[in-house]
């Protein structure tokens, strides 16, 4: 067994996955069926095997759906992985090929896949904060059931912060439940303005206020109210939003502080190759929503993407780069170029998207139905279809489907 | 291979029609349509179904 500088003993063949979220499991899955044959060892801060996130500000919130309809099911050709849980990879030394966890131990490695997603961006205001506070997000089984039991208080009032997806499924969500008093804040003029556009958006804002979800637009929050609990939501214009739980979906920050010292660009999550490589280590990947990589389909500019579909399509490619790497391959696979791809239910309607909407934003015409309704809308980028979204039920969402091909079809678009 | 899809689950996302087209299906009214008895040379693409599936409804027995 080979020594490390530091006298940590290197296992023969070892790939540390770090994070065993979707992203984690996914990484050793492809690692086996892109060849590799070593130990794989992924280490997780939750103490849970990995779940499926998209669940939580839907069933779970709403008390549908148990943690075992939400546990993934590795396949089984990952069933020797190594999975250390209720652990964190807390520092790295590239160079040296070592990982140091929480516990103080080091684990030296030959290949490593930086999977360590994402956290909620917090509010930075004064208030009261902490366990008991009122103040909730949405990222982890805990954050879903602790968000549930207050949800389900009588008379509850909820202020949530931040009109993206999440924002938007925890109000349609918590009006599902019964909660009377739901309103939604944000400083854009609309909600899901960006991703999506104006006709979608005002067509979106208009299917919730109908369904009793209120709005506080084109406006800020300057703090929380209240001593040990929070007891309001004072916007910038002086407004104050009484409230008994607060929900704070702005944003997220990657997980990257355990990079810090080599010399990676980690300024939006971890600057990856057009193969997932990591700042010129070739035997280190990232995958998920932590990796910022060129999109070969696009403009090359590297965008971090939090689809849910993301965490496959990295791993898959990152794994062939990884491995052909490790056993000395000289094959180098064509760049990674995915076709983005995300969904979202808000009341009893679905978003469905295929390709890069957000593009083709100052161009969009509706391809099919009408906002009122079923909608199939199509976005544009120097007269080039870059996205369809659909929005309402069934149809709709199948009608955006028939244009995959073609935005698969379509040669890269570079600016 | 077996492949077992669980309707209560499935929500027709469609998204495994995309990885195996030979296996999964949505009929005209966009509800899912699949072959349970795949042969086995379709087992890669039926894996690749079954991950992309938002609702992890795919489960694949020997």
């Amino acid at each position: 067994m080979a020594e490390t500088g530091h006298g940590v003993p290197r296992s023969p063949g070892r790939v540390v996955v770090a994070g065993a979220s979707m992203g984690g499991l996914r990484a050793a899955e492809q690692l086996r069926a892109a060849g590799w044959t070593g130990t794989i060892t992924v280490i997780g801060d939750e103490p849970h095997m990995p779940y499926n996130r998209p669940p939580l500000s839907k069933d779970v919130l709403a008390g549908t759906a148990s943690f075992e309809s939400l546990a993934f099911t590795p396949r089984a050709s990952a069933a020797d992985v190594e999975w250390r849980l209720g652990t964190t990879v807390a520092s790295a030394r590239l160079d040296e090929r070592v990982v140091g966890l929480d516990d103080g131990t080091e684990l030296a490695f030959d290949g490593l896949v930086v999977a360590t997603g994402m956290r909620p961006r917090r509010l930075r205001c004064d208030g009261p904060s902490g366990p008991g506070s009122g103040r909730h997000t949405v990222r982890t089984l805990a954050d879903a059931r602790g968000l549930r039991d207050e949800l389900t208080r009588p008379g509850v009032r909820v202020v949530v912060i931040g009109a993206g997806f999440i924002g938007c499924e925890v109000a349609a969500t918590a009006k599902g439940l019964g909660v009377g008093e739901v309103t939604v804040v944000d400083p854009e003029p609309l909600p899901m303005l960006r991703p999506l556009g104006e006709l979608l958006a005002r067509s979106l804002h208009r299917r919730h206020e109908e369904r009793g979800v209120r709005f506080a637009l084109g406006v800020g929050v300057a703090g929380l109210e209240g001593e040990d609990r929070v007891t309001g939501v004072v916007l910038t214009d002086g407004t104050v939003l009484p409230a008994d739980v607060v929900v704070e979906s702005v944003g997220s920050v990657a997980n990257t502080e355990w990079l810090d010292g080599n010399g990676l660009d980690l300024s939006d999550g971890v600057l990856t190759d057009e193969q997932l490589r990591v700042g010129g280590h070739p035997n280190v990947v990232a995958v998920g929503d932590v990796a910022r990589f060129p999109n070969a389909r696009y403009d090359g500019v590297p965008r971090r993407v939090e689809h849910w579909s993301i965490p496959t399509d990295t791993a898959k490619h990152a794994a062939k780069s990884l491995v052909a790497h490790l056993v000395g391959s000289v094959a180098q696979p064509a760049p990674f170029a995915p076709l983005p791809t995300f969904w979202s239910d808000q009341h009893e309607f679905r978003l469905q998207s295929f390709g890069a909407p957000a593009l083709g934003i100052a161009d969009v015409r509706v391809l099919d139905g009408d906002p009122e309704g079923d909608v199939l809308v199509g976005y544009h980028c120097d007269d080039r279809l870059v996205g369809v979204v659909a929005l309402g039920g069934p149809a709709a969402t199948t009608g955006a489907a028939r244009y995959r091909a073609q935005l698969l079809a379509q040669p890269a678009l570079i600016s | 291979m077996k492949v077992v899809v669980d309707m209560n689950k499935c929500q027709d996302h469609g998204q495994c029609v995309f990885s195996a087209p030979d296996v999964f299906q949505l009929d005209d009214t966009g509800r899912l349509a699949y072959v349970s008895d795949p042969d086995d040379a379709l087992r890669d693409e039926v894996e690749e179904a079954a991950d992309v599936c938002p609702l992890q409804a795919i489960r694949i027995e020997a």
